[in-house]
């Protein structure tokens, strides 16, 4: 039959259909790019100023660096946090919700997979980017430049992909937007806290050290200090390792979520 | 067989719940016509729309759009299908010419090919002097024609409308009119929803018309119009007493009736004269006659 020649079985995961979800939201960005980069960098700054010279002037060292030190590499972690999981919950609800974008897009020859995947690598991309703003910060203040930072934007990229699938999930599973609050409060909230961002897991009680070893987040924390800090060493693949599952994890049940929510 | 239908549904059920948004429906859209879906809201016409480009999958019955199987085989036919929704999804921060880049990738149009389709498009659409503006600061029916422009980007074989020119001004209507009507005489298939008469008598080359999920007519307009409700209607008007004995009257001499708010038509009047003793104008009977007359429902 003539249809069966006329074009080649269309499989999952195209490039073409990535690159046209991308390229939407690359142009899109170029609107809204200022406000974007403006909270981005001003957040880190505020909490480098406030926890740098607020417990600077409390303690001089904390495991043995300097505050700047310890904070400007531990702040990335929470930049990529609010810079992908963010976007992502309000971003997809909006886009599904109010702007009926994605009704647009699934009219095209895009399945829901490649939505998901696209969005996801674009935030995932933004917020290894915007992750890597506390750093160059620090360094203004006194963290000593190394080589090592250039990992640092791919370790913001791996964290982020796995907060931006959760956020499309989020999105997906939520009635109303104000269902968000639940997410913030109750699991980024206590996630960002217990990252040892600010402070070190080893004085907490043992039950709090082990869900810090599961919080995606605290692995970010400490593979960026491994990268700026103090070196790689081989258990610091376990926790790419962590990040890798979490984002596989993320990536499946944001699909799903989404297919529920946009195909009927 | 499937190169002459660019759709062809067969028993077609889909369930919301415990309600049947399309309960059996059939339809045919031969290659280069236009077909209306006329339906009061609620009769399923979105949902019909919905399940052409697989955001609605069927709970039974077949689609075939442009000769691939639905639902496993719909981004083939996304492909090669223009889609304009009823409900503007376009980005408007971006100007014009940005959200028809986006489509021009969305819809796999090569590099060296995608500036002569955006120009197409921004003539097609009457909107190459608008291509630097930002959506948000373009007018209802710029945004409509701008919707229609970014489905035909990559020149579709199939086009389908979802109530192209909902909430819009009279004449702004009208110049869309002309823009399908271009498009239909261009030989684009083109499928097309609606609840206004007028447009689906203007353009459509035949009518399904639909009430409760399933297709109750289907034909050419003037043929509808035919055979349901005759050549001449006579309108009488009067207090509401005098309306329902009217139709009564008119039903015991064996005529189909209408309401129409403030008159009872009735219809079916070729060469009958026996109708002494009812004041009112005589009019060509119209698909609305057929319309209401089929599917129990007023319309706006």
């Amino acid at each position: 039959m003539a249809t069966a020649t006329r074009s080649a079985r269309i499989g999952r995961l195209e490039r073409p259909a990535l690159t046209g979800v991308l390229v939407r939201e690359v142009v899109n960005f170029s609107s809204y790019w200022r406000s974007a980069t403006f909270s981005s960098t001003v957040e880190p700054t505020i909490y480098l100023l406030a926890f740098g010279f607020g417990f600077g002037s409390l303690v001089s060292t904390i495991n043995g660096f300097s505050t700047v030190q310890w904070v400007g590499t531990g702040t990335v972690a929470t930049a990529v946090l609010f810079s992908s999981s963010f976007p992502a919950m309000f971003g997809t609800f909006v886009k599904y919700q109010f702007q009926r974008t994605y009704d647009a897009i699934l009219a095209a020859p895009v399945d829901t997979e490649e939505l998901v995947t696209a969005e996801s690598l674009w935030v995932a991309t933004r917020a290894g980017v915007y992750g890597c703003v506390p750093m160059v910060v620090a360094v203004f203040f006194g963290l000593d430049p190394t080589w090592g930072m250039l990992a640092v934007p791919f370790i913001g990229w791996l964290t982020g992909l796995g907060w931006a699938n959760f956020g499309i999930m989020v999105a997906g599973f939520a009635k109303s937007i104000e269902n968000f609050n639940y997410i913030v409060s109750a699991v980024l909230t206590p996630l960002f806290l217990l990252a040892g961002s600010f402070f070190p897991l080893d004085n907490l009680p043992k039950w709090a050290q082990v869900l810090g070893e599961l919080n995606p987040l605290h692995q970010c924390v400490e593979l960026v200090r491994a990268a700026v800090l103090y070196g790689f060493e081989w258990n610091d693949l376990l926790r790419v390792g962590v990040l890798v599952v979490f984002a596989l994890i993320m990536w499946r049940i944001a699909i799903h979520a989404m297919e529920r929510k946009l195909i009927d | 067989m499937s190169e002459e239908l660019a759709i062809r549904l067969r028993g077609v059920v889909k369930r919301y719940g415990p309600i049947t948004a399309v309960n059996g429906l059939d339809l045919d859209v031969p290659t280069g016509t236009c077909v209306g879906l006329l339906g009061p809201n609620g009769a399923g016409k979105s949902t019909t729309m919905r399940m052409l480009t697989a955001q609605s999958i069927a709970d039974d019955g077949e689609l075939d759009v442009l000769g691939f199987q639905l639902p496993r085989d719909s981004k083939q036919a996304r492909a090669q299908c223009g889609v304009v929704p009823q409900l503007d999804n376009l980005d408007v921060t971006l100007t014009v010419e940005q959200n028809l880049l986006v489509f021009s990738h969305l819809y796999r149009i090569g590099r060296q090919d995608r500036h002569d389709a955006i120009e197409r498009s921004l003539e097609l659409a009457n909107l190459v002097d608008r291509r630097d503006t930002r959506v948000d600061k373009l007018s209802g029916g710029m945004r409509r024609r701008l919707l229609i422009a970014r489905a035909l980007v990559h020149r579709p074989r199939l086009v389908l409308m979802d109530e192209p020119t909902v909430g819009l001004d009279p004449q702004v209507r009208q110049q869309l009119w002309a823009l399908i009507d271009q498009l239909r005489s261009e030989g684009t298939t083109i499928l097309m929803s609606t609840h206004y008469i007028e447009e689906a008598q203007r353009l459509a080359d035949t009518v399904l018309i639909m009430s409760h999920g399933q297709g109750v007519a289907r034909g050419k307009p003037s043929e509808l119009v035919m055979e349901h409700a005759g050549s001449e209607v006579l309108e009488v008007y009067g207090p509401p007493k005098r309306l329902a004995e009217v139709e009564s009257e008119a039903g015991a001499a064996g005529l189909k009736t209408r309401r129409t708010g403030t008159s009872v038509s009735i219809l079916g009047l070729d060469g009958r004269n026996g109708l002494d003793g009812f004041e009112g104008e005589r009019r060509r009977a119209n698909l609305e006659d057929v319309f209401v007359l089929l599917t129990g429902e007023e319309i706006a």
